[in-house]
């Protein structure tokens, strides 16, 4: 990932999906969604979407984005495809995992 | 299944157990893998591995009806189809008829970033859901322990793998979860903590430059299986291990003779041969036709019907035919029949266990009455003695298990004795035959003996033999004072003897003329005597006739005087008579 990508994407607006995949309404997916939507009002107002898939109801959907812990959050769009396991309670890691610099 | 677990119960309950389907696996582990538990294999990259675990789904879906889940950590599907399509398995075919689902997990620490709190539930969901879309009896995890490099929370990840195992035993999925082996704990991650229940150890060696494949079952709860190493052949069939489990000797007897092939030998032996079933070894230095007692052997077997099997470490089948057909026994109608099998291959080629591994399994596939490995001595070469005694003794006993005589030959390089590797071996075999050069006047001629033959009262004589263009052919026995004669000594001896017998005749002549000179001298003194006898008898005949005469003249005087007197006839008889009694009175 170089400077000029991240920066030619955040200042074009584009558009953020991120999925997070989680198994039923445990803590750890409910802690994991609320640092999310954190995170994401912070540095990505209004150019992101969030989809979550409950594998509990979805379980055929694990395959496809190769989930095999919960919580985990992939970074569908912008490319390419990035994968953060965990409730995202350090949300330094999540930035850095996303690709989101702090501060920008 | 708690009550197994429990030592001195009184009421056994076999465990249930889900049978691999792989070649001697099976018999290692009386019957298959812990059913419903988890086994861990354990082994080091290109041990077998997937390979197992593969061959275990294959064999359940065709077999045994029982549809599996092979989940892979590291190689693709794809890859794993292209793998194994060369054992002859068609992993699309059996996807497609939905007895087999593959899922491959990826797990790859570069695009895998950890915050927080996880757990692997998204795991437990997908095993699940491949489980519950096939109804699937069987599961394969290979290697779970990739989870280890792409996960860096050792601490989440041992206790999801802990639930994992119970999730699995919850689900009554006979699983087979495979680990790396590692340098200080069984495997390099620790699973072995976790499953109790099986534990199966592959090993690949290599010594001397020769690799053997070795399996030991570790551990297996409340059941009874094989503790030794057994050797396993990775071939174009897939697995198959040396299936020995037992090293009993409980195997039945027979009292039925087979033919040595060798008329005289048979003799030598009771007259009628080995036992059927049992183990025989002819030993001799180099060059003393150890193939060639085989070869009548396998000919005899041949003709009786028996099915055969003739491995040969040293010459090409058709080498064997050719040189076999130089002595007068042919090899080639037996091979056309179907009844002989000769396999060839260098004794370098696979280490003892591959070659005692293919070995058995070609005897099981081929089912034979009879088997001539030529010569052992070459399996010897390329094993420990102590291996080679244990492998020996597991082969042996299998073939006696199952009623086959066997012939081995045996190189041996000491003239007089057996090394003591031999010796060791040697305990093992029921009738030794022993050939030997014998060196003598300039010459080495060929000597055997039969060393030992259990069950039988065997002649103890050393015999010489030839290898002649009818075959083997065993000599008459000349014995001296110096020892055997062998080759021209036995001529010499024979001339000798020859030679004897003709001075005896002469002997014999000689004092029957001397009799008739003697008989022929006393004949003639007797013709002498007789003559002589003749002579008197003819006098005193001549006397005694003289005497008559003058007698008669006497008589007819009388008569003529009794005439004159007038006498009575009668009268004048009485008194010829009178006169003859007087006169031989007067007289």
């Amino acid at each position: 990932m170089t400077d000029t990508e991240k920066t030619a994407g955040e200042e074009n607006g584009e558009e953020w999906i991120l999925r997070l995949y989680v198994a039923g309404q445990t803590p750890k997916s409910l802690a994991a969604f609320a640092n999310l939507k954190r995170i994401c009002e912070e540095h990505l107002a209004g150019r992101y979407r969030i989809e979550v898939i409950d594998l509990l109801e979805h379980p055929q959907l694990a395959r496809g984005d190769q989930i095999f812990a919960v919580p985990t959050l992939v970074r569908r769009l912008p490319q390419p495809l990035r994968k953060i396991i965990g409730d995202l309670s350090n949300t330094e890691k999540v930035l850095v995992g996303l690709d989101m610099r702090p501060g920008s | 299944m708690q009550h197994t677990e429990q030592p001195g119960r009184s009421t056994r309950i076999e465990l249930p157990k889900s049978p691999t389907g792989i070649q001697g696996l099976d018999e290692v582990t009386t019957g298959g893998l812990p059913r419903g538990r988890t086994t861990l294999v354990v082994g080091r990259a290109g041990s077998g591995k997937t390979l197992l675990g593969m061959e275990f789904l294959v064999h359940g879906a065709l077999e045994f009806g029982e549809p599996g889940v092979f989940v892979s950590f590291e190689e693709t599907p794809g890859d794993l189809v292209q793998n194994v399509a060369s054992l002859g398995y068609d992993l699309t075919d059996l996807q497609e008829r939905n007895l087999l689902s593959i899922d491959h997990v990826e797990v790859s620490r570069n695009d895998i970033i950890e915050t927080g709190e996880f757990d692997l539930e998204a795991l437990f969901i997908r095993l699940g859901y491949a489980i519950d879309s096939i109804g699937a009896k069987r599961i394969v995890l290979d290697t779970i322990e990739s989870l280890f490099s792409g996960l860096a929370n050792t601490g989440i990840l041992r206790a999801e793998l802990r639930r994992l195992f119970f999730w699995l035993k919850d689900r009554g999925v006979t699983a087979v979860v495979t680990g790396e082996s590692g340098e200080v704990t069984m495997t390099r991650h620790g699973l072995e903590e976790y499953i109790s229940d099986c534990v199966i150890l592959l090993d690949h060696r290599v010594d001397d430059q020769i690799s053997t494949r070795r399996l030991r079952v570790v551990k297996y709860r409340g059941t009874v299986h094989g503790t030794n190493e057994y050797p396993f052949l990775i071939d174009e069939t897939g697995i198959s291990v040396l299936p020995i489990t037992s090293t009993g000797l409980s195997h039945s007897v027979s009292n039925e003779r087979v033919s040595s092939g060798v008329e005289r030998l048979d003799a030598m032996l009771e007259g009628e041969g080995f036992y059927r079933g049992s183990t025989i070894m002819i030993a001799g230095t180099p060059g003393t036709g150890k193939s060639t007692f085989g070869a009548h052997f396998l000919n005899a077997a041949c003709l009786r019907g028996d099915k055969c099997l003739y491995f040969s470490f040293e010459e090409s089948p058709d080498q064997i035919v050719r040189n076999m057909r130089s002595v007068g026994i042919d090899l080639a109608p037996h091979i056309e029949s179907g009844l002989l099998e000769i396999h060839s291959s260098r004794p370098t080629m696979y280490g003892l266990e591959m070659h005692l591994v293919m070995l058995l399994k070609e005897v099981r596939e081929t089912q034979p009455r009879v088997v001539v490995i030529d010569p052992l001595s070459d399996l010897i070469a390329i094993g420990t003695p102590r291996d080679v005694k244990v492998m020996l003794t597991r082969l042996i006993d299998y073939l006696k298990m199952n009623g086959i005589t066997t012939l081995f030959t045996h190189l041996i390089h000491t003239r007089e004795k057996m090394a003591p590797s031999d010796l060791a071996v040697s305990s093992l075999i029921d009738t030794l035959i022993q050939l030997q050069d014998v060196e003598s006047a300039g010459e080495r001629n060929r000597g055997l003996y039969v060393l030992k033959s259990r069950g039988m009262g065997h002649s103890n004589q050393i015999r010489e033999y030839l290898i002649t263009g009818d075959g083997i052919e065993l000599a008459d026995v000349y014995v001296g004072p110096a020892g055997m004669f062998m080759g021209t000594a036995r001529l010499v001896q024979e001339a000798r003897e020859r030679l004897e017998a003709e001075a005896r005749r002469e002997e014999i002549a000689s004092r029957q003329r001397e009799l008739e000179r003697e008989r022929t001298a006393v004949e003639a003194r007797i013709a002498a005597l007789q003559s002589e006898f003749a002579e008197q008898e003819e006098t005193v005949r001549r006397l005694i006739a003289a005497e008559s005469r003058r007698q008669s003249t006497i008589d007819a005087e009388t008569r003529a005087i009794g005439k004159l007197r007038k006498a009575d006839a009668s009268d004048d008889v009485k008194m010829v008579r009178a006169t003859r009694g007087e006169a031989g009175e007067e007289r």
